[in-house]
């Protein structure tokens, strides 16, 4: 059963990755790519690396895109233009507790905009307390 | 001779990477002051690269070649300017599909367009201390005139970058700054500056009929 596609996308390779590296060490049956850091690695954002992730975990149940910083967004819209696939979302919320939660609830096998709704609900959420 | 040839684009492109390459360290100076530091190196990357492909390849239309531009642009620029400058030399090539020669009034357009696709992709209006700032001003002052001004329209840009100086910033890197972001040209918009100039000497040095 094909599960909504995560795209982690950081201006740094190591945080992309290292996102990935903690979300996979629990959810285990969902697609996940990391689009950290420039072409060579360093401090910024590739259009090509944030296309071929999104390729990469593309299907029927679309992708959810998670970003760090501003401007990694512009490249996130771009790199959605340049593939021309429907199905792909930008979620508003923070790429570390958001990623988690994305990762959680395509797990249960929900819709593109179920998964969406739940990754932005947790901008609004306190870490401590209630 | 009427309108920008292609050559005259290529000319464009080559002084406005001069222009980075000779002041990269003044750039990430800018950005290391309110930004993230990266936009002298991004920039003179990214035109640089841009540079080399279109110095290499032979170009039908203006519009491809402006499209060449901005996709190296888009995929040799780490940082935020990439999609900002791709994206508007991508608007400004759309605009030219199917014409002939760049006029001034193609020129405007493509410019405009370009400007447009700044706002879009970066959210930003005029005041938030960004491209936007130069890059408006600058369309506003192409509309009055009723043809090519290069002195004039050096020194509206000029103008426009130099008060970017005293704004607070509210997009961008520069944003998270707040209050302190006062004090401090707004790196990107220093870069339009280097194109605008740029554009308006090749017209001039050229001879450009516009």
């Amino acid at each position: 059963m094909s599960r909504v596609g995560i795209v982690f996308i950081s201006h740094s390779e190591k945080i992309a990755m290292g996102l990935k590296e903690l979300v996979t060490q629990v959810i285990k049956d969902v697609p996940i790519e990391a689009a950290g850091g420039t072409e060579d690695g360093g401090i910024g954002t590739s259009l090509e690396k944030i296309q071929q992730a999104i390729e990469k975990v593309y299907s029927d149940k679309g992708v959810i895109v998670l970003y760090d910083l501003g401007s990694s967004v512009m490249n996130a819209e771009l790199a959605i233009e340049v593939t021309g696939l429907e199905h792909v979302k930008i979620a508003d919320a923070p790429l570390v507790e958001g990623g988690y939660v994305a990762a959680v609830e395509s797990g249960m096998g929900k819709p593109l905009d179920e998964v969406l709704l739940a990754v932005e609900e947790v901008r609004m959420k306190l870490k401590r307390n209630e | 001779m009427m309108g920008l040839t292609n050559e005259h684009l290529a000319k464009w492109l080559e002084k406005t990477n001069a222009k980075i390459q000779e002041n990269k360290t003044f750039l990430t100076n800018l950005d290391q002051a309110i930004g993230d530091g990266d936009h002298g190196i991004n920039m003179s990357r990214g035109f640089d690269e841009a540079v080399k492909k279109i110095s290499s390849t032979e170009y039908k239309t203006s519009s491809d070649l402006l499209k060449d531009w901005a996709m190296t642009l888009l995929s040799k620029v780490g940082g935020a300017s990439g999609p900002l400058y791709g994206t508007a030399l991508l608007k400004f090539s759309m605009s030219m599909k199917d014409k002939e020669e760049v006029d001034y009034s193609s020129l405007t357009a493509g410019i405009e367009e370009g400007l447009n696709g700044l706002i879009q992709r970066g959210q930003a209006q005029e005041g938030h201390k960004t491209m936007v700032d130069v890059w408006s001003p600058v369309v506003t002052f192409l509309k009055e005139q009723p043809a090519f001004n290069p002195e004039g329209f050096k020194e509206i840009a000029k103008e426009a970058m130099e008060k970017t100086k005293d704004m607070k910033a509210i997009k961008g890197r520069a944003a998270y700054l707040k209050e302190r972001s006062i004090g401090h040209l707004d790196p990107g918009s220093v870069s339009s500056y280097y194109l605008f100039s740029s554009l308006a000497e090749v017209i001039e040095e050229e001879g450009v009929g516009l």
